[in-house]
């Protein structure tokens, strides 16, 4: 076993793991993030994605001990104790989930495209989410749930200005 | 899927990352991305020990243009090869080539070096890198020397790098003319079905020099000089391109797989060399 120290949504934590398990194993079943989810194992999918060091990453393709030092957020550090984030909430109202098992995914993935690129054009959105697959195919409601989001973002940073 | 159990190690230099390939020989291997070699010790086709975690290396990271030279370190991920400006000005075929790997997550860890190192007939930048002439920097226990991208692939996962070497970058000049880089494949994510890669300069209305380099459609990356040759002197007119196809069909050996049948992948690396010389022209 290996001790490692990950800051994860902003706590730090210290935990021992094995070399071999991989960091979506680690969130999940050691630091009860149950958020990101395992579906394809195989790199595919995205519905383990988590920001790792300001990138988005899938989880089931990554070693916890490779993330040893690193800042990592996960679905559960996306909304605050004020309420739901702005992309949760644009999921919700452009119905841009239908069985939710790559939603994690997708609003964490958005989340940092958002962050990267805050004014996507309809194609960069597509391109951007091209790494999180959807089998519902519930992908036009999910971009459009997205360029909503960005919408709100924007607006809200205007106002505030 | 868990791989199996290894020794996990982070060297802090390339001596002691060589020291260590030297001391468990076969049993170890280098990761640095680890978007190839993860999937495959989940899949247990890997076996690794020994795994040495390259991340704390800053020698090997880094993208610089001096002196009409670029040098890549081998962890440059490939975004970060999309995002570079100086490499867009240098070499812009580099970032039209890593846009069309993977997905973005995928491109943030996956690394130049993984790629041409692992020997994948699959990957995308060994052709592309015998298409710029790149030269790849090697470190071992003997001292560092430097392989042609041209000289470098034996068979599929089979380099001219030794076990106890370590790829540490790439070099090549700073390109001029028209590039392309034109790829098939069935969804984002996917291998390429056929692709072509194309680096040409124009003289007085007439093709001076060209590169062609071919992806997957080997098992190893495939460089047509007499593909590049039947452009040479042309003006890039129908005929030329399609003495270009032709020669270049010379140097590829598909194989089939649940890609398709031989004569298809025949087929679209035709159309692939084809639209990528047009492409080129018109840029250069």
């Amino acid at each position: 076993m290996t001790e490692i120290t990950l800051t994860v949504n902003g706590e730090a934590r210290t935990i021992e793991v094995d070399p071999r398990e991989l960091l979506i194993h680690t969130l999940r079943e050691r630091l009860n993030l149950t958020g990101a989810h395992i579906g394809c194992e195989t790199s595919h999918c995205g519905a383990c994605t988590v920001d790792l060091g300001g990138k988005s990453v899938k989880s089931c393709t990554v070693f916890a001990v490779q993330a040893e030092g690193a800042e990592i957020t996960t679905i559960e550090g996306v909304a605050t104790p004020e309420g739901m984030h702005v992309l949760q909430e644009m999921f919700r109202e452009h119905h841009g989930l239908q069985c939710g098992f790559c939603t994690p995914g997708m609003i964490t993935r958005a989340w940092r495209l958002l962050q990267d690129n805050p004014n996507p054009s309809e194609e960069e959105v597509r391109f951007g989410m091209s790494g999180n697959l959807c089998r519902c195919t519930g992908y036009q409601n999910i971009v459009k749930a997205v360029l909503a989001a960005a919408d709100e973002m924007n607006a809200a940073k205007e106002a505030a200005q | 899927m868990i791989p199996g159990a290894f020794e996990y190690y982070r060297p802090q230099s390339v001596p002691e990352a060589v020291s260590l390939l030297g001391t468990h020989g076969d049993d170890a291997r280098v990761v640095a991305g680890g978007h190839s070699l993860i999937p495959m010790m989940k899949l247990r086709m890997a076996d690794v020990p020994h795994l040495i975690d390259l991340q704390g290396l800053s020698d090997l990271s880094g993208i610089s243009v001096e002196d009409g030279q670029v040098r890549l370190g081998a962890l440059v991920t490939q975004s970060e090869i999309v995002s570079s400006d100086a490499l867009a000005q240098a070499a812009p075929i580099l970032r039209e080539t890593a846009m069309l790997i993977a997905d973005p997550q995928v491109r943030n860890m996956g690394t130049v070096g993984g790629n041409v190192a692992n020997g994948d007939p699959g990957n995308d930048m060994p052709a592309l890198m015998q298409c710029l002439d790149a030269e790849f920097d090697l470190v071992g226990p003997g001292g560092a020397r430097a392989v042609k991208a041209r000289d470098f692939y034996i068979a599929a996962y089979m380099t001219e790098r030794e076990d106890d070497e370590i790829l540490t970058g790439m070099r090549f000049a700073v390109q001029t003319g028209g590039w392309a880089y034109e790829k098939q494949k069935r969804k984002i994510g996917d291998y390429a079905t056929a692709a072509a890669a194309v680096q040409l300069t124009k003289e007085g209305g007439k093709v001076a020099t060209a590169a062609i380099a071919m992806t997957n459609l080997s098992d190893v990356p495939a460089f047509s000089e007499a593909a590049g040759a039947a452009l040479i002197g042309t003006d890039c007119d129908d005929a030329a391109i399609k003495a270009a196809v032709d020669a270049m069909q010379g140097d590829i050996e598909p194989s089939e797989d649940n890609r398709g049948p031989v004569e298809f992948k025949r087929h679209v690396a035709g159309v692939m060399l084809s639209r990528a010389v047009k492409r080129a022209w018109s840029r250069a």
